[in-house]
């Protein structure tokens, strides 16, 4: 019996894992189908809307609300691999149906949103896991990031589920739980100030050492990993759930 | 430096007092650009990053050692949101409990009704120089360049503010003013400016903070001694009592308080609390909150005039200044809460790495991107930028004492600006058609899957590439890729990937 006999997961890549960094959902549906869940991806998915939302674009931001719950209404899991993104669903959605001023979007949204999990919350909460399975053996030194943190509050979830991943060493990242500076469109609208921040960041995570810097939102890596790429640092961004996907047979076949 | 700040400015008079500098805060250029010169200041950047670490270290104790943090936190809150919601009650209820105590009540609408009711006052007392409390409101109001105006010097006697005032400076915190300064730069400009404006700083002066704090007493305790006038802001009044509270650190507020036979206090009809009990919260809230200290070293409360002790005229002036705008804001409104501690801005790694100048506002911080906005409107391009002048990260709204969203309402008043601009300008904005697009792309499955072929064909052309270096494009793309590279966009999206595995099962 696996944990996750019997639970269909709608999975919602968002936009940016969709479009660039595919192989994050990737690793969550192999994850998840390793636990035993069957894993969907409804196709009409696209976005929470969150960049638009936070540009102070609500009415633009409402097409992604309608499209959310129509995507996902019948679900009962529906699980993402962003604190951000799902942090913006639950926080966002049903004041933006409330902006549109309507009532049955709103109350559905509701609904749906209590549905929506963080992948680090669907495998401790749901699924009642840490211990995966997975085989990482190098070092990391984790990121919390401030939407997993404060708005999809998953806690130390994360930090749960990479202590029992097989051969990983973890190494403390000094000043973790303050923001890379990325910030959606604060990137570029106050890049300077985002550039300062992030590379705090990124001399941070070279100072542990770490070969990897993990994080749950690849929004936030895309943005440390620019730095640390420019800077020829050697060190790598890596989302959470392709640490997770990885296994000591995959690792030796 | 050598001009002469006497006269300085555009009046051609003396000055009484030091010169601030020139040009207003609402001249000043947008967030963005205003960042530059902070962002290159080294020595800045040092002093502000250990200066707010040690106090976030500070506050982040005292308020772990507190059992019920939050529970305190969740009173204040509702003991300031009842203020709101009856304030129209509560603040009869204490004009007339100050009328009783033997206070004079004004009422000013705005910055320029406050300053003309204090000139008043003072100049009804014939003198020609005043003490100062520490006070925010006042600096909202501009205070001191109007009473400049009038022939009245005004001395102020806060530490902080005294080497911003000396300095021909504005105040980048506030709580500590003069955080952008370091002790070296203090000990010079009391060294150069302290004679000019009365008692001069002992030639041999060294920048130990000791010797600095001397020479601050020394210069100061002529003004106080000599002062018929002083004037305060105020922490809180109590509506039940009409008790006027101020708390404070270094005693020079106590001095201000009891030695002039006249006290002006300005105070924000915001401030008010309902009952003496509710100090109870805020005392406890405040300084764990501002200083890091379990208490603060002074607190004033004082409830109309003693005979033979203390002030013997007291007036206070309830100013409004834009604060019943925002108290018609169902989001914004709840920036009405702000006791001004400034943890809010402590913890802020926006603030940290910028300093307060670039904000454009007496308020700066977190705090001050959805106040200040709120206060004096979006029409300006630097209260147009305040709100985008955070990452969102929402670090703020886990430290304030009376628990403001503040993330929350920095996106209300972003929406605020977006809204504005579509109202005000002929043309819609490039931004604006770029999210609509946006907007209407995300609104099916399909349309995303057909915008991506156009990732996925810059893929291809650059194939070998996994980075994108520096991008001359101006605008977004060389904003992102002046000091970070962007990945490559796979050749295969996501929902690509599912199609084929699903085809293969």
């Amino acid at each position: 019996m696996k944990p996750g006999d019997g639970k269909t997961v709608a999975l919602f890549a968002t936009c940016i894992n969709d479009t660039m960094f595919p192989t994050t959902p990737q690793a969550v549906v192999t994850v998840l189908e390793r636990l035993g869940c069957k894993v969907v991806f409804p196709k009409s998915q696209t976005c929470c809307g969150q960049m638009l939302t936070n540009t102070g674009y609500y009415d633009e931001a409402v097409p992604s609300v309608r499209n959310y719950v129509r995507t996902f209404e019948d679900y009962d899991y529906i699980v993402g691999p962003s604190g951000s993104c799902i942090g913006a669903v639950r926080h966002q959605h049903p004041m933006l149906a409330e902006h549109a001023g309507d009532k049955a979007l709103k109350s559905v949204s509701e609904e749906v949103v209590k549905r929506t999990y963080d992948f680090s919350e669907f495998l401790v909460d749901v699924l009642d896991v840490t211990d995966v399975g997975a085989y990482f053996p190098h070092r990391v030194t984790f990121h919390p990031t401030c939407h997993s943190l404060r708005v999809a509050k998953v806690g130390d979830r994360p930090m749960q589920l990479l202590r029992a991943v097989k051969g990983i060493t973890i190494l403390d990242l000094p000043d973790a739980e303050q923001c890379c500076g990325f910030g959606g469109t604060f990137s570029v609208k106050n890049s300077e100030v985002s550039v300062a921040m992030a590379t705090d960041k990124a001399r941070n995570a070279v100072s542990t050492g770490a070969e990897y810097v993990v994080a749950g939102d690849n929004a936030c890596l895309m943005n440390i990993g620019g730095v640390l790429h420019r800077g020829n640092t050697g060190v790598k961004p890596i989302h959470l759930a392709e640490i997770l996907a990885q296994t000591e047979e995959a690792a030796i076949a | 430096m050598s001009i002469d700040h006497r006269t300085e400015g555009s009046v051609a008079k003396p000055r009484l007092t030091p010169a601030p500098p020139t040009g207003s805060y609402l001249g000043m250029p947008a967030f963005p650009k205003g960042v530059k010169k902070e962002l290159e200041n080294q020595q800045l950047r040092r002093n502000l990053r250990h200066a707010t670490t040690t106090i976030r270290g500070k506050r982040a104790l005292r308020a772990a050692e507190v059992h019920d943090w939050e529970e305190l936190r969740v009173a204040g809150e509702q003991i300031k949101n009842r203020v709101g919601r009856h304030l129209d009650h509560y603040l009869v209820q204490a004009e007339e409990a100050m009328t009783r105590a033997g206070i004079t009540v004004h009422w000013a609408r705005d910055a320029e009704e406050a300053n003309r009711i204090v000139v008043e006052i003072a100049k009804s007392k014939g003198t020609d120089e005043v003490v100062k409390i520490k006070s925010m409101v006042t600096q909202e109001t501009e205070l001191n360049e109007a009473l400049e105006e009038a022939g009245i010097a005004a001395w102020e006697t806060d530490l902080a503010e005294l080497i911003v005032q000396l300095g021909h400076d504005r105040p980048s915190h506030i709580l500590v003013p003069a955080i952008h300064r370091n002790r070296s730069e203090v000990r010079e400009i009391f060294l150069e400016e302290m004679g000019n404006w009365g008692t001069p700083a002992p030639p041999d002066i060294s920048d130990d903070p000791p010797e600095l704090a001397a020479a601050a007493r020394t210069h100061l305790r002529e003004k106080f001694l000599r002062a018929k006038v002083a004037i305060s802001g105020g922490n809180f009044i109590v509506a039940e009592t009409g008790s006027v509270v101020i708390v404070e650190s270094e005693g020079n507020g106590r001095m201000c308080l009891t030695l002039p036979e006249t006290l002006i206090s300005v105070v924000g009809i915001e401030k008010l609390l309902p009952t003496f009990e509710d100090l109870e919260v805020f005392l406890r809230l405040l300084p764990r909150s501002s200083t890091g200290e379990r208490m603060n070293p002074y607190t004033s409360i004082w409830t109309g005039v003693t005979e033979g002790d203390g002030p013997q005229d007291l007036h206070v002036v309830l100013l409004d200044n834009g604060r019943t705008n925002v108290l018609a804001d169902p989001v914004g409104r709840e920036a009405l809460r702000c006791i001004r501690c400034s943890a809010c801005m402590n913890v802020c790694p926006v603030y940290e790495r910028v300093g307060g100048h670039a904000y454009g506002s007496v308020y700066p911080g977190p705090i001050g991107s959805i106040l200040t906005p709120q206060l004096r409107g979006v029409a300006s391009p630097i209260d147009q930028s305040l709100p985008f002048a955070s990452s969102l990260c929402g670090a703020c709204n886990d430290v304030c004492p009376v628990r403001i969203p503040i993330s929350d309402i920095l996106v209300h008043m972003r929406h605020k600006v977006v809204e504005y601009k579509r109202k005000t300008h002929k043309l819609p904005t490039g931004e604006s058609l770029l999210f609509k697009g946006i907007g209407w792309m995300m609104g099916k499955g399909q349309r995303l899957a057909g915008a991506q072929v156009a990732t996925q064909a810059a893929a291809r052309l650059m194939k070998r590439r996994k980075y994108i270096g520096p991008l001359p494009i101006p605008g977004y793309p060389s904003a992102w890729t002046n000091a970070r590279d962007l990945p490559m966009p796979p050749a295969q999206t996501f929902r690509e990937w599912w199609d084929a595995r699903e085809e293969q099962r």
